[in-house]
């Protein structure tokens, strides 16, 4: 019998694995080690603490809802049409993710300042913006709507046009088609997005602060504990939105996950 | 009837040059082409999924250039197949149906008169992932026909078949349509399909169409030097017409072949390997061609063999394998071929 033999690259991919899961979940489990119980049940009793975890988790679904009905049908355009510039346009959708999220809050601090036409318009039409949970969902959306649309536009390039044009053939017109076939098709990894969306928005920090320092999402109470009142402070906190988190995230990926199984 | 008037589309580097197409009532019409020729545009701006930049589309006598797909009535399957992937085969047959609002009992009645016409009565409740290609085939030909469209447009419907399916498939193929009679364009690069399944064949080429005649006529009297070799043409020659004892003849070189034309000058002229026979007597008649040559290569095709000769001129025949047994054919050996005048196609 031959001596069992390791490839190379699989020992160097088994390593990094090793060392990639533990820089992501020791910190975690570390924090909530680190959480006293008696002072955890104090927090959960906070009625702040409780309604910062709940205005970041609307928020975030907010932002995920806005996301959802902006994005797609751009994600579609993108996916099924090729146009002069194109490139460009997928440049400027992406621009968000990769500037400073702190930059982004002061971008958009600058246009619904009373001082831009965009924050007189908004002004006018009685919606304020800073302070307010509008400013909030702004700031997520704008940071973490990159995320939906390109999740969105790969889900839709790997439906065939093809199929599209079957289903037009047999009378469907594009409207039914596109809820009928691409979307039904698309759904899963649309889904995917949408739980990305949400996480990144649910985790969001440098922009939301620019705009609305209050009223306080999760991640701006914890800034806040920790700032005034030390890491004790903040640990409870931190470890009840991870736990939310957590809970909701492998809630959606399994609801995802469910809908593969279903396909295949 | 479907006609298509000076139909030009351009698509990035491609472009679909003034095509002028009848395609009549019951037709089974077949468009052949080398790959990227053109042909699934084609099949495309008749089905709607592009407006062509120039020219337009009439179907019995009314222009539906700018009608959308679902406006027309015309059945698309593509090569391949494109099945729902999340509808089982019920659901992907009926889909048409259900979209057009048809009455229940219509649907079934539909349903069951297509699934005896394909045989896939047992294949409904499954989903399209769990079907071999020739099952995937059957349900979409079946989807296409129980809207009862006007006009079926097939997308290299056999390609991705194995041989033995594609034989089988490509006779069902043919029985459906005397069957039905749907008005069919049916699209390949395989001369063989064509041969078998069309009324009139269409010869495209870099985006135009060069010739569309009856099989007879383009696989025995191709226009061009193109669609004689991709009819399989092996013997294509440039060559002078002359009279020879009130007798047309071809001068090719050294080489005099007796032809029956009415052209003159320069000419192209092509005989079909098949209609060539190989002889080891040598027998003189002014009926026939009969040239003296040499063996160069045998080359074994399935039962046939693929006999390469130096005849003064390169000459290709097939014959079977059992006649190059017999005569002993080896590279080397002088041999005699002969052809019959009204083999040898003259075209301009």
């Amino acid at each position: 019998m031959g001596k069992k033999r390791w490839e190379l690259l699989y020992i160097f991919s088994f390593v990094s694995g090793i060392i990639i899961i533990f820089f992501t979940v020791y910190p975690i489990i570390n924090t909530l080690s680190w959480t006293k119980p008696d002072i955890l049940w104090e927090t959960i009793k906070d009625k702040e603490v409780i309604q910062s975890i709940n205005l970041s988790i609307w928020s975030a679904t907010l932002t995920t809802i806005v996301s959802f009905v902006l994005g797609v049908p751009f994600a579609y355009f993108l996916a099924r049409k090729e146009f002069k510039g194109k490139s460009l346009v997928e440049s400027i959708v992406n621009i968000p993710m990769v500037i400073p999220h702190t930059v982004a809050g002061i971008c958009l601090l600058t246009i619904v300042s009373p001082r831009n036409w965009f924050g007189q318009m908004l002004n006018q039409m009685g919606i304020e913006v800073l302070g307010t949970t509008v400013g909030i969902v702004m700031a997520m959306t704008f940071v973490s709507m990159p995320l939906l649309i390109n999740s969105a536009k790969e889900a839709f390039k790997w439906v065939s046009p093809h199929m599209e044009n079957v289903s037009r053939t047999l009378g469907a017109n594009h409207i039914q088609t596109f809820f009928l076939i691409t979307f039904k098709l698309a759904w899963r990894d649309i889904l995917s997005g949408m739980i990305l969306t949400w996480a990144r928005a649910i985790s969001e920090f440098g922009a939301v602060i620019i705009l609305s320092f209050h009223p306080l999402i999760a991640p701006t109470m914890i800034f806040a504990r920790f700032t005034t009142y030390g890491m004790m402070y903040a640990i409870p906190v931190t470890t009840i939105l991870i736990v939310i988190c957590l809970i909701i995230f492998i809630t959606l990926r399994w609801v995802a996950s469910g809908k593969e199984r279903e396909h295949d | 009837m479907i006609e298509l008037r000076n139909v030009s589309k351009r698509l990035g580097d491609f472009h679909l040059d003034d095509i002028n197409l009848i395609i009549n009532d019951h037709e089974y019409f077949v468009i052949l082409g080398p790959t990227g020729t053109g042909k699934t545009v084609i099949l495309e701006t008749v089905a709607g999924m592009y407006k062509p930049d120039r020219g337009q589309i009439y179907f019995d006598g009314a222009d539906i250039t700018t009608c959308y797909p679902e406006e027309r009535n015309i059945a698309f399957v593509y090569q391949d197949y494109m099945l729902f992937p999340h509808l089982n085969v019920r659901k992907n047959i009926l889909f048409g149906l259900k979209i057009r609002k048809t009455p229940q009992k219509v649907m079934e009645a539909q349903l069951e008169k297509m699934v005896t016409l394909l045989g896939i009565g047992h294949l409904l409740e499954r989903y399209p992932s769990t079907l071999s290609g020739g099952e995937q085939q059957r349900v979409a030909i079946a989807r296409a026909l129980v809207t009862e469209p006007d006009v079926l447009l097939l997308d290299e419907p056999l390609s991705a078949l194995d041989p033995r399916t594609k034989e089988n498939f490509m006779q069902e193929l043919k029985g459906i349509h005397e069957q039905i009679k749907t008005t069919t364009i049916h699209i390949t690069h395989d001369f063989n399909e064509a041969l078998v399944l069309a009324d009139r064949i269409g010869i495209m080429r870099k985006g135009k169409m060069i010739q569309v005649g009856t099989p007879q006529e383009v696989f025995y009297k191709p226009k061009t030097h193109f669609v004689a070799s991709f009819v399989g043409m092996e013997n294509i020659y440039e060559g002078q017409v002359k009279e020879v004892n009130g007798q047309k003849v071809v001068q090719i070189g050294d080489v005099h072949l007796r032809v029956l034309t009415e052209e003159d000058g320069k000419v192209n002229i092509a005989v079909r390997p098949e209609d060539i026979i190989l002889t080891q007597v040598n027998i003189e008649t002014t009926a026939q061609n009969v040239l003296k040559c040499c063996v160069e290569e045998i080359i074994p095709q399935g039962p046939l063999v693929k006999v390469k000769l130096d005849a003064g001129i390169p000459l290709v025949a097939f014959i079977t394998k059992k006649g190059a047994e017999e005569m002993e054919l080896s590279p080397g050996r002088q041999i005699a071929a002969i052809f019959k005048t009204t083999a040898v196609h003259v075209f301009k």
